[in-house]
């Protein structure tokens, strides 16, 4: 086909024009968060006594807090990433600043428990549902954003679908810690960075390839 | 970027095949631009990201770009031949009905409206079926790069 005529034709076609891929991706996002929300209520939901924890156990707030503070950046940098003349650069150490904090945790908690409890609270109870469970809280985020990038036009695909997966693991996470009876940041630093990183790699593994254009 | 590929040697029908896949993309991905940024590196990227593409899979089948004096003969039967070597070689991959309409508005200027009547199908969908044919050749040179 001839240039001038493609141009001809991508004219004749100027009214098809898609939603901003910011908006597409703040609902896209959403959506996924609600599914797994209510999913979440439907099965094991938050600890019966959430709102008072809130006020009144610190650790518990304190891994809710971790866990946003991963997500939200991540949100911002996926939002970026969907662009194609967004360079992720030194933005991407925004995702550095909760594994900070909770290092910030663990210190005050080593500082202010006995070491002979150190080896169980770290350990806790509920590793495994831990591990296995925050990957399934993930899963609709993960399409949702997944889709929603494919739809946008990253030229970092690989590091698109990682920070996507790190966002669907933060959302999958949030729901999960309000759930888990094992408040220690000793528990969230040792269990829940495998759900983290599952999802990271499967995101960079499938971005890699589906979020080519 | 016509200039940019004939420094590092490549055929003149190979540039004009980046050049539309980055018109398609820049009409396709519009959406992905946001209007509070400047335009030039918006567009610049989307250009990079394909020429990256297409240099790469250059790399992968160990081409050589051999006849430099395609670029001194701008000659009129050359041009023909070149887009109607394109036009099968794209066009191709589309249902009959939709390369009629891809072809009745590209290449005869027609307008949907047009198109549909001879068609007796709607406007509506005369664009549809246009603007997925545009993102179905989007995909076709997708595919030739993995």
């Amino acid at each position: 086909m001839k240039t001038d005529d493609l141009i001809k034709a991508l004219a004749a076609d100027a009214k098809s024009v898609e939603p901003p891929i910011a908006r597409t991706l703040a609902i896209a996002v959403g959506a996924g968060a609600l599914l797994s929300l209510i999913g979440f209520m439907l099965t094991i939901g938050p600890r019966p006594d959430f709102f008072e924890l809130l006020s009144t156990s610190v650790r518990y707030t304190f891994k809710l807090i971790v866990m946003l503070s991963l997500a939200i950046p991540a949100f911002f940098l996926v939002r970026g990433l969907s662009r194609p003349d967004f360079k992720p650069d030194g933005s991407l150490w925004w995702l550095a600043f909760a594994p900070a904090l909770l290092l910030l945790g663990i210190g005050l908690e080593l500082a202010s428990v006995p070491s002979d409890t150190w080896h169980a609270r770290m350990i806790g109870h509920n590793s495994f549902y831990c591990m296995t469970i925050i990957p399934i809280l993930s899963l609709a985020p993960f399409i949702a954003v997944l889709y929603a990038l494919k739809s946008g036009a990253t030229t970092y695909p690989t590091i698109a679908g990682a920070v996507g997966g790190v966002l669907s693991a933060g959302i999958g996470a949030t729901l999960y810690a309000s759930h888990c009876p094992d408040d220690s940041p000793l528990f969230v630093a040792l269990w829940y960075p495998v759900g983290f990183v599952l999802m990271t790699v499967l995101g960079a593994l499938i971005g890699s390839r589906f979020l080519r254009w | 970027m016509r200039r940019g590929f004939a420094g590092v040697g490549v055929a003149r029908d190979d540039v004009e095949d980046v050049v539309q896949d980055v018109l398609l993309a820049i009409h396709l991905k519009r959406h992905t631009w946001d209007p509070a940024m400047p335009l030039g590196p918006w567009v610049l990227a989307i250009a990079r990201n394909k020429m990256i593409d297409d240099l790469r899979r250059r790399g992968r089948r160990h081409e050589v770009a051999i006849d430099l004096t395609q670029f001194d003969i701008e000659g009129e039967d050359q041009q023909a031949s070149i887009d109607a070597h394109d036009v099968a070689r794209v066009l191709s991959r589309l249902s009959d009905r939709n390369r009629d309409i891809v072809r009745s508005i590209s290449i005869d200027g027609h307008s949907a409206r047009e198109v549909a009547d001879r068609l007796g199908l709607t406007e509506v969908a005369v664009r549809v079926a246009l603007h997925r044919s545009l993102k179905a050749l989007a995909d076709t040179y997708q595919e030739k790069v993995e």
